[in-house]
């Protein structure tokens, strides 16, 4: 029996069944060697299946042999491809960062209950974007969702608890969103497969729920991405959760929102109806714009590193959703390679910045005063990250940003070309204002004369800061992928 | 079409509004995740309701059963109330740890305790 045609079942599968071992196990080391292993494998299995779609096939996975659209089905093209090596990619370098990471910051007898809800954590985003069934993203949702806010709360501040209450109240009201308008399509079709859904709703004669489904689709989705003025939960629990928690996360839990929010408009609602005839486009322009200048002005204001980063992960969504509203392919594919370079960028920051936490003791900017002269090689890694987020040529920041004002161009919307680099000018502000507290300032004398950081806390942190420069000066994988993933997707409803 | 053959979704649509306003409108950390599990409860009527026709018996292959219900909203129902049980349960337990280190289930006692905690950090 060969293993290959059973790619897209172990993707989900070999990280869900190290949970439950890990828990087994009782022992910190053991499930981190576990987890770190079936991360790496998910990685590999990942980047077999991007080679597999990028033709072009698309792959159809038939649980338990029961044909679609009765059974679940697992469907890989190459957008849910690509966001697949995204996720488990991050995964695969972020576990090996958790283990000196968390050794600062969680109890240890707690550890191996961490690499438990690392894992379910992983297995509920790789499956919400393997899934070819509305339901299913439902559950895998839920899955990753309830691991998060475990994560969350494991923070050593006692905010993390609240930060992590209240995930969970928007968290869950954004789900229950999503599953009502799961139920109002089901109701109408009389299918949960998102393909079978697609070929089916043009058909359908009463149009209100559909156009209902639409709307509760788009805010419960809209709050898991935190999309401005749905952000609210994002600054407080990134800012609170554990260092490699917020690496994780703020590199995949939003992007894969957004890539759910891609799959309900293009493959099932179709592009005519979202983009066409109603007003979406402009809502969506207009949100995005005020996430890209609003949450940048707010960072620039913030007191603490990670909640300056979270507020700048707020702005940088923005663009994600701008390249959407433009309703073209190059705006599409703007949107899927933003959401990758994105991902690299504050997986890459919120690392380095955990190295700081590490020796400073905490995210306060007061405490980092002078870090740069302390720690010159760390201070140096955000400060390339910030470049990153600015939009400098040779950063991943400047192949979205460049798209971006391709797609606006395309448009004719020469404010819009304005509006993208007068946002990035905000960027320099709060970019500018790390630089400045951690060179310009005298260090706190608090701070421990031994300053030397384990390996496995510098190099993955460093790994993704050569990968957001080498993808920016190298960006034939991400932008040949998403190009080709947004044509695909363009051409589902065409 | 009366109001009385859609009361199933009338008494839906009521619920759903009612427990998102009690997780609006309320401080008290219980109190919302009361709202919450009414929020929840709601869709499962959505998605059960409709799925249930009159005189319809469960899928039963004989020759004397013609006319069947639905049973899938019932499974997928039966998945949605453990996920509701398992986020309400890991809720509780979150509130029982705020209570544990606050001192208060009340959200603007926290955010106050909060502030207080910001202002000394500041002033460090």
């Amino acid at each position: 029996m060969s293993l290959a045609p059973h790619l897209p079942a172990l993707q989900v599968v070999l990280p869900l069944l190290t949970a439950p071992a890990a828990v087994l196990l009782r022992s910190g080391g053991a499930a981190f060697l576990l987890v770190t292993a079936a991360a790496w494998g998910a990685f590999a299995i990942s980047l077999g299946l991007w080679q597999q779609t990028a033709g072009g096939e698309v792959i159809s996975y038939a649980i338990g042999n029961w044909p679609p659209p009765w059974g679940i089905e697992l469907r890989v093209d190459r957008l849910s491809a690509f966001v697949l090596v995204l996720v488990a990619g991050m995964a695969a370098v972020v576990l090996p960062y958790c283990r000196q990471s968390i050794e600062r910051e969680i109890p240890r007898d707690q550890h191996y209950l961490f690499y438990a809800m690392f894992a379910l954590c992983l297995t509920g985003l790789l499956g919400i974007t393997i899934t070819g069934d509305a339901f299913n993203i439902f559950v895998f949702l839920e899955i990753s969702s309830l691991a998060t806010y475990v994560l969350i709360a494991l923070g050593r501040d006692r905010r993390a608890l609240v930060a992590a209450y209240q995930y969970l109240i928007v968290g869950t009201i954004g789900a229950t969103f999503i599953v009502i308008g799961i139920g109002l399509l089901y109701l109408t079709t009389g299918t949960l497969n998102l393909a079978d859904i697609g070929t089916r709703l043009p058909q359908v004669s009463g149009e209100r729920p559909v156009l209902a489904a639409l709307a509760f689709l788009t805010v419960g989705i809209c709050l898991k991405l935190a999309l401005f003025p749905l952000h609210q939960w994002l600054p407080n629990a990134y800012t609170f959760a554990p260092s490699a928690v917020t690496a994780f996360l703020a590199a995949t839990a939003t992007k894969v929102s957004v890539y759910v929010l891609l799959r309900f408009y293009f493959s099932v609602f179709g592009e005519s109806l979202v983009f066409d005839r109603l007003p979406l486009p402009g809502i969506m322009l207009l949100l995005s714009l005020a996430a890209m200048f609003v949450a940048s002005a707010v960072a620039a204001f913030q007191d603490d590193l990670k909640r300056l980063l979270a507020y700048s992960s707020v702005a940088q969504i923005g663009y994600i959703t701008l390249g959407l509203s433009f309703d073209s392919q190059s705006g599409l594919t703007a949107t899927i390679v933003h959401l990758f370079n994105h991902g690299l960028t504050k997986g890459a920051l919120f690392m380095l910045a955990g190295c700081l936490v590490a020796v400073a003791g905490g995210s306060g900017l007061a405490r980092l005063a002078g870090i740069g002269r302390a720690m010159p090689v760390t201070a140096f890694g955000i400060v390339l990250g910030g470049l990153s987020l600015i939009g400098v040529p040779g950063t991943v920041g400047f192949v979205s940003k460049w798209y971006l004002v391709l797609a606006a161009l395309e448009k004719g919307q020469w404010w819009l070309v304005m509006a993208i680099v007068g946002s990035s000018l905000l960027a320099v502000v709060y970019v500018w204002r790390f630089v400045e507290i951690a060179w310009f300032r005298e260090p706190p004398a608090g701070l421990p004369a031994d300053r030397r950081l384990p390996l496995s806390l510098q190099a993955p942190a460093w790994l993704l800061v050569a990968a957001t420069v080498y993808f920016g000066l190298d960006a034939s994988f991400t932008v040949g992928s998403a190009a080709a993933a947004a044509e695909q997707l363009l051409g589902m409803t065409r | 079409m009366s109001l009385a053959s859609h009361f199933s979704y009338w008494v839906t649509i009521f619920l759903m509004v009612a427990g998102l306003f009690i997780v609006i409108a309320r401080g008290n950390l219980i109190k919302k995740l009361v709202g919450l599990a009414i929020f929840q409860t709601s869709v499962y009527l959505l998605y059960i309701a409709p799925g249930k026709l009159i005189g319809g018996t469960a899928p039963i292959l004989a020759e004397e059963f013609k006319v069947y219900s639905s049973p899938l909203p019932h499974v997928l129902i039966l998945t949605a109330i453990v996920v509701g049980v398992a986020t309400l349960a890991l809720g509780l337990a979150l509130v029982v740890r705020i209570r544990e280190t606050y001192g208060s289930i009340e959200e603007d006692e926290i955010l106050a305790a909060d502030l207080a905690d910001g202002e000394t950090e500041a002033g460090r």
